[in-house]
């Protein structure tokens, strides 16, 4: 136990829980007001109901003992035995590295919202939260960080580019898939209504996201510290070049485009944070600004409606970060070697885990999303939609008198 | 009594308030509006989609005034909110029958 580390992923655990609300304004800004309440609502409310799935359940199946490289047990279950003495981590202990887990297991459904914001029924998003929680996040929290079998192989993941981003983006398109357009799509202007709040929720998130990175180290060490500082680098780098390119693709430099290019740097980096050096770090942010300004006119090629660019940020964000950890990861800094520092096999192991990730995802995510259609229904109604999801399924108006 | 509906940009209303004022007409009622004419609308770019926005904001004033001194608002309203651009706007001059005030009861131009 380190008194020093404890303390740094306590302060870490309360930095990535303000991001979920983080999002909430992120998104909430992206949206038509008549659906601002709905949306924010999509990220808050999981701060209650994916922490009680997670207390509940979804930390053991994610970090209790290894069944076969694919789940957990059921011993964690209800948190039976997750005390102060040290757990996972060695030197912190079990509750607080359950919590701070905790905290990510939050975000990462809320993330998925992006996608069938302005549509989907409130009872559906929330049984499917629960759902996705224990038979998607949790298996692939396992393979990855509780001993699974992309850990057995070697698969590099700092702080969540499959376990949350790709996971999540995954999710969003099985959820664009299966609950088809908005009414009016192509037709109408679907307009952000606020986007000072867009820009104060990618503040936000940028801020929470050093708890994130930094506090996957799970020590107050060299690991956290250089984490940190390759996240900043990457975001402000992405956000440079998501500016840049919209400047010469689109006109103008928008501040819409300088918080996207932000989070998709922040995307990028997290596979890679505790891996690679501070420039490789800047190459990798620089990058990814451009890939994922790519990524969100891809869905204007293939016509489907991921309402607020999960798909385009999280998912493009997040694989080019998994990549790109193994191209530059070097030994110095997380203990392997990359593509450029001689070991290309590891960029192999790489691939197949964004490979494997997208598929596994995707698959249980459309398999539930078609399941609850099928037995409550996901999508609101014609009169509902065109109200607006804030008095339709909230009784309640953001902006009045 | 003639009714006067007019529509300027939104920054314009200051000065013509003050030129409306300054000719001694003592109430007005604004509106924020939207719409489009000569001017149309123009693009906005989100994440890389294009949208046409037809109607832009503008603000309506609304003053009741007497037939005599129509062409002294219209001529003020003018030197405070021309630009010479297209879209400054339009002032529609309706027929008024009657003015009431509700405290006193009086009517007619001396209830205005």
């Amino acid at each position: 136990m380190n008194a020093a580390d404890t303390a740094f992923i306590l302060v870490c655990a309360a930095l990535v829980m303000f991001m979920t609300p983080g999002l909430a304004l992120f998104y909430g800004g992206l949206v038509r007001s008549k659906n601002v309440l709905s949306t924010i609502m999509h990220s808050f409310m999981l701060l209650g109901v994916a922490t009680l799935v997670w207390v509940f359940a979804g930390y053991s199946l994610s970090f209790g003992t290894d069944h076969g490289g694919l789940i957990g047990g059921l011993d964690y279950l209800f948190l039976n035995g997750v005390g102060v003495e040290p757990g996972p981590a060695a030197t912190i202990p079990h509750a607080l590295f359950m919590i701070f887990q905790c905290m990510f297991a939050v975000i990462t459904p809320a993330l998925i919202s992006g996608a069938f914001a302005e549509r989907i029924k409130f009872s559906a998003m929330a049984v499917f939260s629960v759902l996705w929680v224990l038979v998607v996040y949790a298996p692939m929290c396992h393979w990855v960080w509780g001993g699974g079998w992309m850990a057995q192989m070697g698969a590099l993941d700092f702080a969540g580019g499959a376990v949350v981003h790709m996971s999540s983006a995954a999710a969003a398109l099985a959820a664009a898939t299966v609950l088809g357009r908005r009414r009016g799509y192509g037709k109408m202007a679907f307009v952000p209504h606020n986007l000072p709040m867009t820009v104060l929720g990618a503040g936000i998130l940028w801020f929470g996201w050093f708890g994130f990175n930094a506090g996957s180290a799970l020590a107050a060490n060299g690991s956290a510290v250089m984490a940190f500082v390759t996240t900043h680098i990457a975001a402000a780098s992405a956000a440079v070049s998501w500016v840049v390119v919209e400047w010469f693709h689109s006109g103008k430099p928008t501040t819409l485009g300088a918080a996207s290019g932000a989070v998709a740097g922040l995307v990028a980096i997290t596979p890679a944070a505790g891996f690679v050096s501070p420039m490789a770090a800047c190459v990798i942010g620089l990058i990814g600004g451009i890939v994922c300004f790519g990524g969100i006119l891809l869905k204007n090629v293939f016509k489907y409606d991921d309402a607020l660019d999960v798909v385009g940020i999280h998912g493009i964000g997040g694989s080019w970060g998994a990549l790109a950890t193994g191209i530059w990861a070097s030994e110095q800094y997380g203990g392997v070697n990359g593509l450029l520092h001689g070991a290309p096999g590891q960029l192999w192991i790489q691939f197949l885990s964004v490979a494997a990730t997208w598929l596994f995802c995707y698959l249980v995510s459309l398999f539930l999303f078609k399941a609850i259609d099928l037995v409550m229904g996901l999508r609101v109604d014609a009169d509902a939609e065109q109200a607006g999801l804030d008095v339709s399924e909230h009784n309640e108006t953001a902006y009045t008198g | 009594m003639k009714k006067l509906e007019i529509i300027i940009r939104p920054f314009k209303l200051d000065e013509v308030k003050m030129a409306l004022t300054d000719l001694d007409i003592k109430g007005m009622t604004v509106t924020e509006v939207k719409g489009f004419g000569r001017q149309r609308g123009h693009k906005e770019v989100y994440r890389g989609a294009e949208y046409q926005v037809d109607f832009m904001p503008k603000v309506k004033i609304e003053v009741v005034v007497d037939d005599a001194l129509v062409k002294q608002v219209l001529d003020a309203v003018t030197k405070a909110a021309r630009t010479g651009k297209v879209g400054d706007g339009k002032v529609f001059i309706l027929p008024v029958e009657d003015v009431y005030r509700i405290r006193t009861g009086e009517m007619g131009p001396d209830a205005i």
